[in-house]
């Protein structure tokens, strides 16, 4: 049941939006550019009280806001934990948020949180356990949600299905929707040694609610191939801007989010960055 | 053992080789691949043990602190997906912490960098005004009970705990002194406040938040200051905003 009191906003706009950083509270308020909404980490806004949940109160009277848990662990095989559950239920329930996002990973075992997005092999046996996981987490917090696809520096040898087709098949069997990460994308297909282009094509991108672009570092394994990491904390490169242009050009606009968590830049380059996504945008609403 | 159990050791004991049945893509195993998971986890409690305790981390050394924190995290991983709560063993480990144990204030710092967090994401309080209190007569006074805002707390230590945080975290703080020292955490509005309490004052406040009577609080903290300035500790629990309530049995 979701709360009586309706939502200011419905949904996420398909416009560019920034992950919300407390450094740049004022300059959100005052110059906001072409940011249309913002997504935060539920995590960060699970405390009692105090300037975090003042701000984010703030915020949510002007922009829609997209909270995007990161330790639920929904690919874990023990339960859910029902604690993080609880919080997660509050947090949705007050703020009623325009989106709710998870990722298709695990981050706790045996009462150990990791703190990292850490990978499943895709398999029956899998894919049934974060169904199952999804309904639960569906059916507590009362609203779908969406699931964002993995950055991959691995494979597992008992993998027998395809990402996009494991994903296509939760979404189908939950009803949840999907959250698209073309820099993920870009870094798995990398890894991987596949194609980020034939990815794209087959993902079920009518499920998609929300896409993400962040910046990623360039390593090598021990066999020199590449082995790019997922770090957050660089420009979108522009390999990832021609696979989201493709991907906007394909599926149409989506409210489209830069992902910027470390060694996070001044408030105008962030923008700046957001700004490079609206022209796209505006050519596929067009 | 289970695909995750093996994967979780793995991550935590670098000693270990990577598990079994992941591959790289021409199928071989994934060493370096997985150091990225195992690399991940380990920089980013790092970062969150340094963020919450930087004058720990100023005390004993950035390079001391990394290395510090890469044992406690293998020895006390998270247990809650709220990071910014992560490190309430710290105190513990570093009273057993052998290479640190020249530095008997760090624990007692360590709970004062806890506090300061717990402080500051603390559920948010409507104090009483001053005159709820100065307009109440004596006798009801004497057997009033304060309840306190979430956002306070009291660090009680044999070391000048304060006067150490100072000098690490303001620009041109004084020497600490020598003499332990009560220190009052308040969050008048959403930053917290450190104040030092006069002599008798952390016996006052401790009193009272654990329950005692305003005259059974004033009587103890008298028994050990004769000259127990209650002025000055009600000032600073005004000014903290940290009276949320006078309980009247």
């Amino acid at each position: 049941m979701l709360d009586s009191n309706a939502p200011r906003f419905e949904r996420l706009p398909n416009a560019p939006g920034v992950g919300y950083k407390p450094q740049h509270f004022s300059d959100i308020l005052e110059n906001p550019g072409p940011v249309a909404w913002l997504e935060i980490h539920a995590e960060n806004y699970m405390g009692d009280g105090g300037r975090p949940l003042a701000q984010l109160r703030i915020l949510a009277e002007r922009f829609a806001i997209s909270v995007h848990g990161v330790g639920l662990s929904i690919g874990g095989e023990g339960p859910l934990d029902p604690d993080h559950l609880a919080r997660l239920k509050h947090l949705l329930g007050w703020l009623q948020p325009a989106s709710f996002s998870e990722h298709l990973a695990w981050s706790t075992h045996d009462s150990h949180f990791l703190n990292d997005l850490l990978p499943l092999p895709y398999n029956a046996a899998t894919l049934a356990r974060v169904c199952d996981h999804i309904d639960r987490v569906q059916e507590v917090v009362g609203r779908r949600m969406l699931l964002e696809n993995p950055s991959n520096y691995l494979a597992f040898a008992e993998s027998d299905m395809a990402e996009v087709d494991f994903l296509a098949e939760i979404a189908r069997r939950t009803g949840c929707g999907l959250l698209f990460d073309v820099n993920n994308v870009f870094v798995s297909a990398t890894n991987q040694q596949t194609d980020p282009l034939g990815y794209i094509d087959a993902f079920p991108l009518d499920r998609v609610g929300e896409i993400h672009l962040g910046g990623h570092d360039e390593d090598m394994d021990e066999t020199g191939a590449p082995l790019l990491i997922d770090s957050h904390g660089k420009p979108v490169v522009d390999p990832v801007w021609a696979l989201y242009r493709h991907t906007i050009e394909t599926g149409g606009a989506k409210p489209t989010l830069i992902e910027w968590d470390n060694d996070v830049p001044d408030w105008p380059v962030l923008m700046a960055e957001a700004q490079r996504a609206a022209p796209i945008l505006q050519a596929a609403l067009a | 053992m289970g695909g995750q159990t093996a994967f979780t050791r793995a991550l935590l004991d670098p000693a270990l080789a990577a598990p079994e049945g992941l591959v790289n893509p021409d199928g071989a195993p994934a060493t370096k691949r997985f150091d990225v998971y195992r690399n991940n986890v380990a920089v980013s409690l790092i970062e969150a043990l340094e963020t919450g305790f930087p004058v720990i981390c100023k005390l004993v050394g950035e390079a001391f602190f990394k290395a510090m924190a890469g044992i406690y995290l293998r020895r006390f991983p998270p247990t809650s997906q709220l990071m910014m709560f992560y490190g309430q063993d710290m105190p513990a480990f570093l009273t057993g912490f052998e290479p640190v144990q020249h530095l008997q204030y760090l624990p007692d710092v360590a709970r004062l960098e806890l506090a300061l967090r717990a402080c500051y994401h603390a559920a948010d309080a409507t104090p009483i005004a001053p005159e709820t209190l100065q307009d109440m007569p004596a006798d009801r006074l004497m057997a009033a009970r304060f309840e306190f805002a979430p956002a306070m707390a009291l660090i009680r230590s044999r070391w000048p705990v304060h006067g150490i945080w100072r000098m690490n975290m303001e620009d041109g703080a004084p020497q600490p002194g020598n003499a332990g020292e009560n220190v009052l955490l308040t969050r008048p509005e959403y930053d917290p406040q450190l104040t030092t309490l006069a002599p008798g004052g952390g016996t006052f406040v401790a009193a009272l938040m654990n329950g005692k009577a305003f005259g059974e609080s004033l009587d103890a903290a008298t028994a050990q200051v004769p000259d127990f300035d209650l002025t000055a500790t009600l000032g600073v629990l005004f000014a903290g905003a940290a009276i949320t309530r006078l309980n009247e049995d």
